[in-house]
């Protein structure tokens, strides 16, 4: 009996002491807890990570898991934010627990990455680009493909479409802009972060994508321009509205946002697919995080505000060394004044 | 006659050779996963892994002590909510045994060991995630507790019916009511044999990673906060698995070393603890 | 003061364990209430039809699982069908015809691939299973890629890549099962084989017949495996909604669709489509599970039968 009560007062203590170590280390953190698009994944992973050692305090964990993801999460309150490349439309919105607002962070460019070996800068159009994953162009040395990459040699062989598994925004960009420029797109399949797809495999994440096109020959997929770069997988240029052939880059986006700027609509839901300009490449799009315009807790509001405004400011810095265009000043000073409307008291 | 003589030893002999060669083709992926998984993952093994966090992506070197630590915390978890139920069940059904009762028990307690994992996330998702609002290792580890409670009652049931009725019969002999003849005599006989299939039900959760992806989630920082997500070796892996990052890949090979070692050295250590005990009972476990 | 304890003690024997015991049973049905629960949405609207369409399209919340259907049952039996020989195979290695010294080692390896997660079958197969199927599909001739059960762009994440791994993760399953099965024959089955002139293989046709019912136990615990394994399926078979005979074609499992969307899923009609995707998985294998336990049960607790069949199972062979 001596022994029982000896033990009971053992584990008693040896319980109070581990609360007490994990409420100390609980004390000092801020953990917040976001996840979404995996366009973004790159620049966002490097933001956090920077933050961080800025404030050590502050924990911000983002898993990227993709924009469908981070509008159902933010719906529901499972995370403080989300994150989408393809803004949320007004049924969404209604469906959430209160107003979400959308914050736009970077610009990106989608681009399609294929995998035939040393064959690199092919050119494609927006209608081929849709015939391709429709499935009415099959191999990789069809007359459409030929036509528009005159002296390229290609090869007989099967085209492999790669597409998201998952809900994406990368994959609304991308079905955004083939519905603009092929009408039976439009008809077909539609625009939606997750559509059901005629033919192809599906790659989970940005991620996903790119893995299994760097792992398959005669694959075509489209990702985020950082994941092509990164990876060193080859990407064509598309054809923009007004007829030139333009590869993605840091200033053919930022062509792209320049037109979008001007006519930002308040709540910054834009699309900027397929927009004006000899410069401008035509598959790019803002990317968004998502908050509650009344968050619940406002301690966590009030570092996340905070963290805002270094990321639209300092943070856009980083931004061009990971292929995203920074934000124009003028968007940077609309959100400013949209970040004041979040209650964080 | 003899050459239908001849023709039955044939094929008898050519069946032999057959299981013999199905063995051969059992072992070969056996000894392809093992090589492969020491071979990519052994150089990228150093103190770094275990101590340093996932570092942003594009940047080499990083981690996965985040995991590691995740989860051993998680599998914790799920061990002390199944162990109380596991063997207090198993304890019911071997009492119990011959009634309608424990025959329900026993057969739910199959049911629940054949339900795919994926099945077990999503309850926990609605039944803890969705109502709190927030992933948590907390969900994680009432996911693999589930799992691992038939596991734990089916050896607590085998166990306590092998021990000699002689040995209850004996405490109750004495003068001990049922209840102090099972917690001071049958079940101290029959623990050593429970703490194995504890080992083992262990080896086989902390592989797991279906039922976390919708509980514990994942972090890519260090947390010990039971009630935020957290990262679990297995969910990283994953996610680098699938990855296009070379740096990522080499953590995920690296990743399922260090899992298929903690993996396999419960299982093999119960497994040797298990023959200790049949040479104890004189065979028949 | 030991007179209180003991009531303890009595006290925890009899409500506690049925306090646990209850514990167990209210998981297990609250699983499937749960289920129940939240997938009625997409069952008021679809009912039947769920399962017999093949449009899987969240964006007109249109949910037809019959694509998951068809590449679960299919890769699952393509996976029993090579199993199964090996399965068995490996059993009566070790029951019948193995040296006793052997025993242990050849058992005690062909388990450990039991041990190993499936995460790492997962990882196994993207980089060393699927390079090796996309080569196996470019060599093969013209004409067989032109058979429309191997037609197809080499992609190599693909249901076969899937079954081949599935089928590897079975084996010790089915295989241990088997052989216990194959132990409780009684030994004067094997004798009387024996004594009647039979070979070994006739033997062990004898056994096999004897033991049928088990072994049946032993593939369909096998097949409950198959139907719901996720990991390491979702990461090698394609993840593509088109169902297909093609074993090179992606396709997609009940499983997979579950792990890659639920959290992801925008509408409460997508969330509830694949809950109930679940719930079928779940009332599947528990009858695929329920049906096998039953089967080894009878087997295993049914030694004493006569040996009247060995004779006849002789004269047959």
């Amino acid at each position: 009996m001596k022994q029982t009560r000896h033990w009971t007062r053992r584990t008693f203590f040896a319980v109070a002491l581990v609360v007490t170590l994990s409420a100390a280390a609980w004390a000092q953190k801020v953990q917040i807890n976001g996840g979404g698009a995996t366009f973004p994944y790159p620049i966002y992973s490097k933001w956090f990570s920077e933050y961080n050692k800025m404030h050590p305090g502050i924990q911000i964990n983002y898993q990227s898991q993709g924009s469908g993801f981070g509008i159902q999460q933010i719906q529901k309150q499972t995370v403080f934010f989300g994150a989408t490349d393809g803004p949320m439309n007004n049924d969404q919105l209604a469906a959430a627990l209160g107003k979400v607002m959308h914050f736009p962070t970077v610009l990106g460019a989608v681009v399609p990455v294929y995998n035939l070996g040393s064959t690199s800068d092919l050119k494609f159009t927006g209608p081929l680009l849709a015939d391709i994953f429709l499935g009415k162009v099959t191999k990789w040395n069809d007359p459409a493909i030929a036509k528009v990459n005159p002296g390229v040699s290609l090869p007989n062989t099967d085209i492999s479409v790669v597409h998201r598994s998952d809900g994406s925004g990368t994959t609304y960009i991308w079905v955004d802009y083939l519905s603009k420029v092929s009408p039976q797109w439009k008809q077909k399949v539609g625009v939606a972060t997750s559509v059901n797809w005629p033919i192809g495999l599906g790659g989970k994440g940005n991620e996903g994508v790119t893995g299994v096109v760097k792992q398959t020959p005669g694959a075509i997929g489209y990702v985020e321009l950082i994941y092509a770069l990164q990876n060193k997988i080859a990407y064509g240029s598309v054809q923009n509205a007004d007829g030139q052939f333009v590869k993605a880059s840091v200033e053919s986006v930022t062509a792209a946002a320049a037109a979008a700027a001007a006519q930002m609509p308040a709540d910054f839901r834009v699309s900027i697919t397929n927009a004006p300009g000899k410069t401008t490449y035509p598959i790019a799009s803002f990317t968004w995080i998502l908050l509650y315009e009344n968050p619940k807790d406002k301690a966590m509001a009030k570092t996340f505000v905070e963290f805002m405004k270094w990321a639209l400011t300092d943070g856009q810095k980083f931004a061009p060394d990971l292929g995203y265009a920074p934000l124009p000043e003028a968007v940077v000073k609309l959100e400013m004044d949209a970040l004041k409307k979040i209650r964080v008291q | 006659m003899s050459f239908r003589l001849v023709r039955r030893r044939v094929t008898s002999h050519v069946m032999d050779a057959l299981c013999v060669l199905s063995v051969v083709l059992t072992l070969i992926p056996l000894v392809l996963i093992l090589s492969f998984v020491v071979w990519k993952g052994i150089g990228s093994i150093d103190l770094a892994f275990f101590t340093q966090m996932p570092k942003p992506v594009g940047e080499a070197g990083g981690g996965m002590a985040n995991g590691i630590v995740g989860t051993l915390i998680i599998v914790g978890m799920g061990v002390i909510a199944a162990v109380p139920v596991g063997i207090m069940s198993g304890i019911y059904v071997a009492q119990k045994a011959g009634s309608a009762s424990a025959d329900i028990i026993r057969f739910a307690a199959d049911i629940l060991n054949g339900i795919p994992s994926i099945v077990i996330g999503i309850f926990v998702y609605g039944i803890v995630v969705s109502p709190f609002k927030h992933f948590s290792a907390i969900a994680g580890g009432v996911a693999l507790g589930i799992m691992m409670i038939p596991l734990i009652a089916r050896t607590t049931e085998e166990l306590i019916r092998l021990v000699p009725t002689s040995m209850m019969e004996g405490a109750l002999a004495l003068g001990a009511t049922r209840g102090r003849a099972m917690f001071t005599v049958v079940l101290p006989a029959a623990l050593p044999g429970i703490v194995t299939g504890i080992v083992l039900a262990i080896a086989r959760i902390a592989g797991e990673t279906a039922p976390l992806l919708f509980t514990s989630f994942s972090n890519q920082f260090f947390s010990t906060d039971v009630t935020q997500p957290m990262a679990a070796l297995t969910v990283q892996i994953y996610t680098y698995a699938i990855s296009p990052y070379d740096d990522w890949h080499r953590l995920a090979w690296a990743g399922a070393l260090v899992l298929i070692l903690l993996v396999l050295s419960c299982s093999v250590m119960a497994r040797f603890a298990t023959r200790r005990l049949e040479r104890m009972h004189g065979g028949g476990l | 003061m030991n007179r209180r304890r003991t009531s303890a003690a009595d006290f925890i024997l009899n409500q506690g364990t049925t306090f646990f015991a209850l514990v167990l049973f209210v998981i297990v049905s609250g699983i499937g209430v749960v289920l129940i629960l939240d997938s009625l949405p997409t069952i008021r609207e679809f009912g039947l039809d769920f399962w017999r369409t093949s449009t899987w399209d969240p964006v007109a919340e249109m949910f037809g699982a019959a694509p998951f259907i068809w590449g679960t049952l299919y890769s699952s039996l393509l996976a029993l069908a090579i199993s199964t020989p090996i399965s068995l195979g490996v059993a009566i290695f070790t029951s019948e015809l193995c040296p006793n010294w052997l025993k242990r080692p050849v058992i005690f390896t062909t388990e450990l691939l039991a041990a190993i997660p499936s995460i790492i079958y997962g990882l196994w197969g993207i980089f060393v299973l699927v390079p090796m199927v996309r080569t196996l599909q470019t060599s093969l001739p013209d004409w067989i890629r032109e058979i429309p059960l191997f037609s197809g762009p080499p992609y190599g994440l693909s249901m076969f890549t899937a079954v081949i791994t599935l089928a590897i993760m079975i084996i010790p399953y089915t295989s241990s099962v088997a052989r216990e099965v194959l132990k409780a024959v009684p030994i004067a089955q094997r004798e009387t084989a024996y004594a009647l002139g039979a070979t070994r293989w006739e033997v062990t046709k004898v056994v096999l017949y004897y033991a049928r019912v088990g072994i049946v136990g032993a593939v369909m615990l096998g097949l409950g495996r198959a139907l719901g394994e996720t990991m390491a399926v979702t990461m090698v078979i394609g993840n593509n909604l088109q169902a297909s005979w093609s074993i090179f074609a992606p396709q997609y499992t009940m499983a997979s669709v579950i792990a890659n969307e639920l959290l992801e899923a925008g509408t409460e009609m997508h969330i509830s489509a694949l809950i109930e995707i679940a719930l079928v998985l779940f009332i599947v294998t528990l009858i695929v599970n329920a049906a096998s336990r039953l089967l080894i049960w009878r087997m295993t607790r049914e030694t004493k039968r006569t040996v009247v069949p060995a004779a006849k199972a002789v004269e047959i062979a």
